[in-house]
């Protein structure tokens, strides 16, 4: 289902103005991707918590009795902090940038959102089907990192300007690895829209594996790495969390935002999960294709292999979280610059003879 | 390097700061990332210690050092209580001797663990934290049935302790030693190997040897500098002189001697040692005796004065008491081995980045209550 589709089917009963449809249908979108990234922020704080507390030997939230309820196994706790959330105070120091402080968890927000236009959930779900939807991703969700610097300098803390300078660094830092394994991927499927790379993975390889870009040749199963340990340091997550490193900078750029603003900043650091995640499935893993060729197909079925996938590879970003200590910062650079780097730019390289000889 | 200078920051770490270990404030000049200038401001906890001390009577004391240093009260009221017994000229009979080594040496591994898990949080690693407390738990529990506290005992008094070890003590001893071995690899596998975490603490805020002695260093810092000094083996009080335990010394394996990861596994394997003298002493210990047998009437030590030392979870803890004869201490100090230790935190700390500085802060495991006193 996308934009044009939804004006199509509102034309043939409405026939009135087309741009009052457009903004309409785009309006309906919207509302549809803020609740999968609400949704999605709700599950996976949820996810976060049981699963960190089971590594841990805890139990994580539970339900504590009448009066004190977090819901069975603690369901509900989410949902009880979001509630405690809104109704904190607003606090904005005397000291801040007033406009940019309250601008600032928007803009990060706004990148995960925007970014989310182009993902494609199943076979006819995604917002908008751009012939160049993988660029578009990339290049809107590095937005956020605006939104950071903003967050930071206006905060007037100097806890949160060091946040700032290392996010700026990491995140640049960052992109470059992570573009470049995308570009082998392009090389494979030679399409920039989103659902055509996903269709382009249809099929076997080997004999018996799917045919995703994972498996397709060994330099694109390298730049799979790449590309997911770049995407977990754009992400800002452990062991790439230092613009928040907890027990260095307190908490970072958002040291000072309390809370439904800081919640922003929490929606969208899961926002930017589920991005890079969709991003990991939809160029690696086949998307919404079924693992098995010809078996469980069709539109239902490709959004639950979407989800499946994308769940799968946010449990391991959570994973990751509660087993790695953190980086340093020039060890962060180290390895975005000394290695992930050369490895990428080699790796495009094979890519591209691979498919000059092979395929 | 160093063609572009900009200005230096002024940073205040602390005293509300997560990793300070407590509220301890440290003034640092910034150049970027690096840190130039450490000053760390201490007082923050201070509770006139030693002034109380000159108020009350010697049992009254015991619980104010329980609270220097919280994580390890077992071990510094044994110390003070060691200090009065040999003011006094008092010897407690032998099940109370073992007894006291058991407390210690558990209230030794309980502090390690502690300190293992925060620093593993200075680093970023929050798993092993919790793996930690779980044991320390386990310890906790052990102390709350032998005395009925799980973090200031009260438990060691002059000539004896407050109670002898409960039924079943001994069983929960063993079964937690044999689980507690193995947990120890696993925070192996899951913190002390790993790459990361190596990269953070290996070949960081290295201290020398020279350096560590210069400062008075002492404890698990000194020997992870390399230098085998333990008071428990060297200048044997109570019975230790009775069990086999090694003095693990770093060697540098991860990269040089006297760095943070050497500290930390100075440690790591300090535990171990301490196992061993717990099994040592749960072996030998008397089974029957009255640990209220010598207490005295009254501690009223005759004149004059002591300096005695023990090794405590974090180094050399002396305690220098002078009595006049009354009930009361004229003067008791205390040598606190977490004061010097971060004494020499500027000398190791300076050039490097913030967040190394936050790591050698937590390498050398200091309790401010017990800095501050």
């Amino acid at each position: 289902m996308t934009i044009d589709n939804i004006i199509q089917w509102f034309q043939s009963w409405f026939p009135v103005n087309v741009m009052v449809l457009f903004i309409t249908s785009v309006l309906i979108a919207a509302v549809v991707i803020f609740a999968i990234m609400a949704v999605n922020a709700l599950v996976a704080v949820y996810a976060e918590r049981k699963i960190s507390a089971f590594m841990q030997d805890r139990v994580g939230p539970m339900g504590q009795g009448p009066g004190l309820h977090a819901g069975k196994w603690g369901l509900l706790q989410t949902i009880a902090d979001t509630i405690k959330l809104i109704l904190k105070e607003d606090i904005i120091p005397k000291a801040a940038d007033k406009k940019l402080f309250i601008i600032a968890p928007f803009i990060i927000f706004l990148g995960a959102f925007i970014a989310l236009a182009a993902m494609p959930f199943g076979p006819y779900l995604i917002a908008s089907d751009m012939n160049i939807g993988i660029f578009y991703i990339l290049a809107v969700s590095s937005f956020g990192v605006i939104g950071i610097i903003l967050a930071a300098w206006s905060s007037d803390n100097k806890w949160s300007l060091y946040g700032g300078m290392r996010s700026a660094a990491q995140i640049i830092s960052y992109e470059i690895p992570a573009a470049l394994s995308l570009v082998s991927v392009l090389l494979l499927t030679s399409t920039l829209s989103m659902q055509g790379i996903i269709q382009s993975q249809a099929g076997t390889v080997w004999g018996f594996l799917p045919n995703w870009n994972i498996f397709n040749n060994p330099f694109s199963f390298l730049a799979f790495f790449i590309y997911f340990i770049a995407g977990v340091a754009e992400t800002n997550r452990t062991p790439f969390d230092i613009p928040e490193a907890e027990s260095e900078l307190v908490a970072g750029f958002h040291t000072e935002y309390s809370g439904m603003r800081w919640a922003f900043f929490f929606l969208s650091e899961y926002g930017n999960m589920l991005v890079v995640c969709g991003l990991t499935v939809v160029a690696f893993l086949g998307g919404w294709q079924s693992p098995i060729a010809g078996v469980m197909e069709g539109a239902w079925w490709g959004l639950f292999w979407f989800l499946t996938k994308l769940t799968a590879t946010i449990f391991i970003m959570i994973w990751f979280r509660w087993t790695f200590p953190r980086l340093r910062v020039d060890q962060l650079m180290n390895v975005a610059w000394k290695i992930l780097l050369p490895i990428a730019l080699f790796n495009l390289f094979g890519v591209a003879i691979w498919t000059l000889l092979v395929g | 390097m160093g063609l572009v200078h900009a200005e230096e920051m002024t940073l205040n770490i602390g005293p509300q700061h997560p990793s300070t270990h407590g509220v301890l404030r440290l003034k640092v000049k910034t150049d970027g990332e690096i840190i130039s200038e450490i000053t760390p401001v201490i007082g923050y906890l201070h509770r006139c210690f030693e002034k109380h001390c000159e108020n009350l009577s010697y049992e009254q004391v015991i619980p104010f050092t329980d609270r220097c240093d919280y994580i390890a009260a077992m071990n510094n009221s044994f110390g003070y209580v060691l200090a009065v017994e040999k003011l006094m000229d008092i010897q407690v009979p032998e099940r109370v001797e073992y007894i006291r080594v058991i407390m210690a040496e558990y209230n030794r591994i309980a502090s390690h663990l502690l300190a293992l898990g925060t620093f593993g949080l200075d680093v970023g690693a929050y798993t092993p934290f919790l793996y930690m407390f779980r044991d320390r738990e386990r310890i906790l529990d052990l102390f709350e049935i032998t005395c009925g506290a799980r973090l200031l005992y009260n438990y060691m008094w002059v000539g004896g302790v407050s109670h002898d070890l409960p039924l079943g003590f001994m069983e929960a001893s063993y079964r937690f030693l044999d689980e507690f071995e193995k947990n120890i690899n696993e925070y192996h596998n899951i913190l002390s190997y790993n790459k990361i975490f190596i990269e953070r603490s290996a070949d960081v805020g290295i201290m020398p040897k020279d350096v560590a002695i210069d400062y008075g260093v002492t404890g698990p810092n000194l020997r992870g500098s390399g230098v085998k000094w333990d008071l428990r083996k060297d200048e044997p009080y109570s019975i230790y002189n009775r069990f086999k335990f090694d003095v693990p010394v770093g060697t540098g394996i991860m990269g040089s001697v006297g760095d943070c990861w050497d500290r930390y596994w100075v440690r790591a394997e300090e535990m171990q040692e301490s196992i061993k003298i717990i099994r040592q002493a749960l072996d030998k210990i008397p089974r029957e005796g009255n640990v209220h047998e010598a207490l005295p009437k009254k501690v009223r030590p005759p004149k004059g004065s002591i300096y005695f030392r023990t090794e405590s979870p974090r180094g050399d803890l002396g305690y220098y008491i002078i009595s006049d004869g009354t009930p009361t201490p004229l003067r008791v100090k205390m040598r606190s081995p977490a004061f010097t230790a971060l004494s020499a935190l500027s000398e190791i700390a300076t050039g490097w980045m913030l967040s190394d500085v936050l790591v050698i802060l937590g390498s050398l495991d200091i309790v401010l209550g017990e800095i501050d006193r």
